[in-house]
């Protein structure tokens, strides 16, 4: 079925009221489920077209989508969220976009239908498409057609990536793309391992391939107390960032526990149930790490 | 020019300079025409914010002493005070001020800051119930009048008043009406006062009021001739109540200084006299400019001066008063009364109406602080100069308190010298009024559809003549559609007679005799009708049509609840398949307006738009297929239901912009709520991608936008009032949050974590 998720609130009259916590408010629901795939198309389709179409390129498992504003990139953009990551971050807010799975199929001829719709809000926001995730290299092919159909309109195009699937990313590809937000989630190997399950190697070389073409990067960097803050692991990022020549920006992010109930819906256990936001001043200090460097840090 | 404003003044004042030395001459020196002479005499402004000046030393110490002395004191007691003995009337109270050193713009409502007055002809339960609510006791003398031998619009409305309408009140399908107090929405022409001076006017009117004199009678012949001799009367009391400051009103206004008092003085003759819901001052910046720029012509006046000159008559809008109930409070809550300034737009001749003293209204907010009023509303277009552009955007990033309007949907539809009364309701200024309608309730309807007019919170038969759905099988869209369409014939029938007695009533126990006198003798009436829940009826249709939905019944068969079953489109979310059920509904509604028959033959219009009784819509109505709780607050205006615009607020912009202003002249609301760390990272950021994000939606046909970017202050306030929050959303780096649904905790580290990066 096609559109935005909304689980019925209601159902029985009389049933307990909900519970109010330290409020005498019962907020809204609705938005804490997933922003969903509302407005797009979906193709019903069985499985053996429906990997084919993948690998040709001309449908893709997408999560959700929105437009926003000065979060993934300049201006406001369209945000595509595709499903499945080969990562499993420790910290991830996003742990519903995990399973390519678990997505939604659009064609796309659709996606790009209702990214041509934007164009004047791009024109006039200087935004843009932001292809993100899940991890946007686990459909590459996909990825390109998008990617190659946004440059045809004139739109600005960044992808958000781990780096993890550089390698799937084609010399072609990066020809039609604008921006990369590359997420650096250690410089230290080992805590890269524990914080994702994976190796940092890639992305390491995925970020030193963009330079070499001059392709923008904003290096993005989640701050989680107790995982990732020890300052010598820091300081390799922030060396290795200021190793990259198309770095224009770096984004320090504070760890939060705001995807925490979305790992208890789907029944996945989640490991950080206890550590807290770092503080103002642990994040201020991260930063100038970073700021040391000559770096332009938010 | 014998016969102008001017040339009787020359006769008259020999020591004031000719008050229109300088000026362009053109249409406007002949009749009354604010218009032409704006158009021929203003000086649009492309440069940026560079050039203003910061408070006086003087604006401050009576800001301080308000403050200190009375604002504080009203904050603690909800009424600072109330004159229990005089009845309210432009000369009614001898002259007032705020301190010794109140000299700038001077006037107030009655003798002492903040202390309100009685307006007692909308009827006078509700002062006496205002005035208990305050601690005191009314007059006797004074009840005695208005319950004995004086008739008050409020008993002229119930002596006419129809059972259904009746009915229809008491089950709250239709409130708020405007049947107990002041209906507003009238903007005056309080620059004519400027202009041409009272003597002027009065004699433009004794004018009018005889050229019909040849015709034979009628009911509205007599109504023309008794109207204009009470304007008439107006005019004096209003040149009386200059005379209690010390100004001689007659003539017209020889200075900036003067063109900015005489203007207040008109508009202060409106407050004192009446108390509508919406009191807005009009479209006053490129008119004051034109003085200010011929001062500075002449050498007579700085900067720092001309900025005084607007903080003064700003800080007098701030104190503006009027006697409200507590009842009152809970539809339009926080004690306002719409002083909307609108400003900036185009002209018809392409150049833009943003001055300087455009410039100047928005610095108010730096050198007094954020304040809710006026209510400045910027008439926004993607062509306005870049450096205004950028001033409102950091303006609204710092105080959240202004509000947009497209400029081109009002300037093709009413011309380029019209303002909003209230918050989205256009008219072209002295030359149009608005019949104010509150609103009906468009989400209970369903309800009552469904139910064949049995009401779903009592189980009261309401509406006869309509029958339930008897089927305890799923809903079908065909069949409630149809239930609707033809519920609504009712509802929107009963709502209009209620609009027609209202204001047949208030034309003739509480006419605004001072408000009227500054406008043209002919004018355009609109009957402002409105709609509230529109998004909850759009969310319920898409439900029905696209999930499965299953009634539930009480024991008496009443549907009091749905079971809905699967996914459904949602209004907000640019999604075509929701948004066009929510044109429809706009529409419906509209064209059963529009084949009524109006009072004075006014134009029929809508508006989407609740203000701040979204909240009592909500207590007042039952559950919904679309998942909304009985009880729960609507979303304001046009807003999708709250927390269902997943899709971001520019996809919220792109839904609502797709209403057909055409079914919706009296305006379509937005309000939308941003933190600042959502716009961008650094105060260039915000400002440009706030810039970005108005041309974005305004280009996509979005009639209004309320912007609020909250600072740390909102965000504490909303945890201790999450009920006035309902749809505050965060963003975290890639995550939506609402706000309010957070637990203490959390909330405590979005503030933390969202206001570091600023800091």
């Amino acid at each position: 079925m096609n559109s935005t998720t909304i689980t019925p609130t209601v159902t029985v009259p009389d049933a307990a009221a909900p519970a109010l916590g330290d409020k005498d408010f019962a907020a809204p629901t609705g938005r804490a489920s997933g922003v969903g795939t509302g407005g797009l198309e979906v193709s019903a389709l069985d499985r053996g077209s429906r990997l084919e179409q993948m690998r040709a390129g001309t449908l893709g498992s997408i999560h959700s989508w929105e437009l926003v504003t000065a979060v993934d990139g300049p201006g406001t953009r369209m945000t595509v969220f595709f499903a499945g990551c080969p990562l499993r971050c420790l910290y991830c807010h996003n742990p519903d976009t995990l399973k390519m799975k678990n997505g939604e199929s659009v064609t796309s001829e659709e996606l790009l239908h209702r990214i041509k719709r934007y164009k004047a809000v791009f024109n006039a926001t200087g935004g843009g498409l932001t292809i993100s995730g899940g991890e946007v290299l686990m459909q590459p092919a996909f990825a390109a057609t998008i990617l190659a159909g946004a440059k045809e309109l004139g739109i600005h195009t960044t992808i958000d990536t781990s780096g993890f699937l550089g390698s799937a990313c084609t010399d072609a590809m990066l020809e039609n793309i604008d921006l990369v937000l590359l997420d650096v989630k250690s410089g230290n190997p080992e805590t890269y391992k524990k914080v994702t399950g994976r190796e940092l190697q890639p992305t390491l070389d995925f970020g030193r391939r963009l330079a070499d073409k001059d392709v923008e990067i904003w290096i993005r960097f989640v701050l989680v107390p107790g995982l990732t803050d020890d300052p010598a692991n820091i300081e390799t990022i922030a060396d290795y960032a200021a190793s990259l020549s198309s770095v224009t920006r770096v984004e320090v992010l504070a760890f939060h526990q705001m995807g925490r109930d979305k790992w208890a819906s789907l029944g996945m256990k989640y490991e950080l149930e206890d550590t807290l936001p770092p503080t103002a001043e642990e994040v201020e200090r991260v930063r100038d790490q970073f700021r040391a460097r000559g770096l332009t840090v938010y | 020019m014998t016969t102008t404003a001017e040339g009787t003044t020359n006769t008259t004042g020999a020591s004031t300079p000719q008050p229109w030395r300088n000026f362009s001459e053109g249409d406007w020196t002949a009749a009354v025409d604010v218009r032409d002479f704006i158009q021929r005499n203003y000086h649009p402004y492309e440069g940026d914010a560079s050039f203003l000046a910061g408070p006086t030393a003087k604006s401050l110490a009576i800001w301080d002493t308000l403050e200190k002395d009375f604002l504080s004191v009203e904050r603690a007691k909800r009424v600072y005070d109330v004159d229990t003995h005089t009845p309210a009337d432009v000369d009614a109270f001898p002259a007032g001020y705020i301190s010794a050193d109140d000299d700038v713009i001077v006037g107030l409502q009655t003798d002492t800051p903040l202390k309100r007055a009685m307006m007692p002809y909308g009827g006078w339960r509700m002062v006496e119930t205002a005035i208990k609510e305050a601690g005191l006791e009314p007059d006797p003398k004074v009840k005695e009048i208005f319950t004995k031998y004086r008739k008050t619009h409020n008993e002229g409305v119930f002596d006419i008043y129809t059972p259904r309408i009746r009915a229809a009140r008491s089950s709250h399908i239709i409130t708020g009406l405007p049947d107990s107090y002041g209906r507003g929405r009238i903007i005056g022409d309080y620059r004519r006062v400027a202009l041409y001076g009272v003597d002027f006017l009065m004699s433009e009117k004794l004018k009018d009021k005889d050229s019909v004199v040849d015709q034979p009678f009628s009911e509205n012949w007599a109504r023309f001739r008794e109207e204009h001799s009470e304007q008439v009367k107006a005019l004096k009391k209003l040149k009386n109540l200059g005379e209690q400051y010390g100004f001689d009103l007659g003539r017209p206004a020889a200075n900036a200084k003067e063109a900015v008092q005489w203007t207040y003085f008109g508009y202060l003759a409106a407050v004192k006299s009446q108390d509508g819901a919406a009191m807005s001052i009009g479209r006053l910046s490129a008119f004051l400019d034109a003085y200010v720029e011929r001062d500075f012509a002449e050498g007579t006046l700085t900067e720092s001066e001309a900025q005084e000159l607007i903080d003064a008559l700003v800080i007098k809008l701030r104190i503006t008063r009027f006697l409200r109930t507590i009842d009152y409070d809970q539809i339009f809550s926080g004690d306002p009364y719409w002083a909307t300034w609108s400003d900036a737009g185009f002209g018809d001749d392409g150049r833009t109406q943003v001055t300087k003293t455009s410039f100047r209204l928005l610095q108010t907010l730096r050198n007094l602080g954020p304040a809710p009023e006026p209510n400045i509303t910027i008439f926004w277009d993607d062509k306005l100069p870049q450096g205004y552009k950028d001033f409102c955007a950091a303006i609204s990033i710092e105080t959240s308190a202004i509000q947009y309007e497209s400029d081109t949907q009002i300037r093709q539809h009413w011309g380029d010298d019209a303002a909003i009364a209230c918050c989205v309701s256009p008219m072209r200024v002295g030359k149009q009024m608005q019949f104010f309608g509150a609103r009906v309730n468009a989400a209970k309807s369903l309800l009552y559809a469904i139910n064949g007019g049995r009401d779903e919170m009592t189980g009261k038969q309401i509406v006869t003549g309509f029958d339930a759905i008897a089927s305890d099988e799923p809903l079908t869209y065909d069949e409630v559609w149809a239930k609707y369409d033809a519920m609504l014939d009712w509802v929107v029938g009963t709502y209009v007679e209620a609009l027609n007695i209202i204001h047949y009533s208030h034309d003739k126990y509480a006419y605004e005799s001072i408000e009227m006198a500054l406008h043209d003798s002919e004018i355009v009436r609109t009957m402002g009708c409105g709609i509230a829940g529109l998004s909850i009826v759009t969310d319920s249709l898409s439900a029905i049509k696209h999930a499965k939905v299953t009634p539930i019944r009480d024991e008496t068969g009443l549907v009091i609840d749905y079971v809905t079953e699967g996914e459904f489109p949602v209004y907000g979310n640019d999604d075509d398949r929701a948004d066009v059920i929510a044109q429809l509904v706009v529409k419906t509604v509209m064209d059963k307006i529009r084949a009524l028959p109006l009072y004075r033959d006014a134009v029929p219009t809508q508006s989407v738009l609740t203000i701040t009784s979204n909240v009592v819509y909500g207590k007042a109505t039952g559950s919904f297929p679309s998942g909304h709780r009985k009880g729960e607050p609507f979303a304001p205006g046009a807003n999708p239901e709250n927390g269902m615009d997943t899709h971001g607020m520019v996809a919220s912009m792109l839904s609502v912009g797709k209403l057909d202003y055409n079914d919706a002249l009296d305006g379509i609301s937005l309000t939308n709520t941003i933190t600042p760390s959502g716009l961008g990272r650094t105060k260039d950021e915000q400002v440009a991608n706030l810039v970005g994000i108005l041309d974005a939606g305004m280009g996509e046909g979005l009639f209004h936008a309320n912007i609020n970017v909250l600072n740390r202050e909102t965000l504490e306030d909303a945890i201790e009032h999450p009920e006035n929050y309902p749809n505050l959303t965060v963003r975290v780096s890639g995550y939506a949050v609402n706000f309010v649904k957070l637990t203490r905790e959390q909330q405590l580290d979005i503030l933390t974590r969202t206001f570091h990066q600023s800091a």
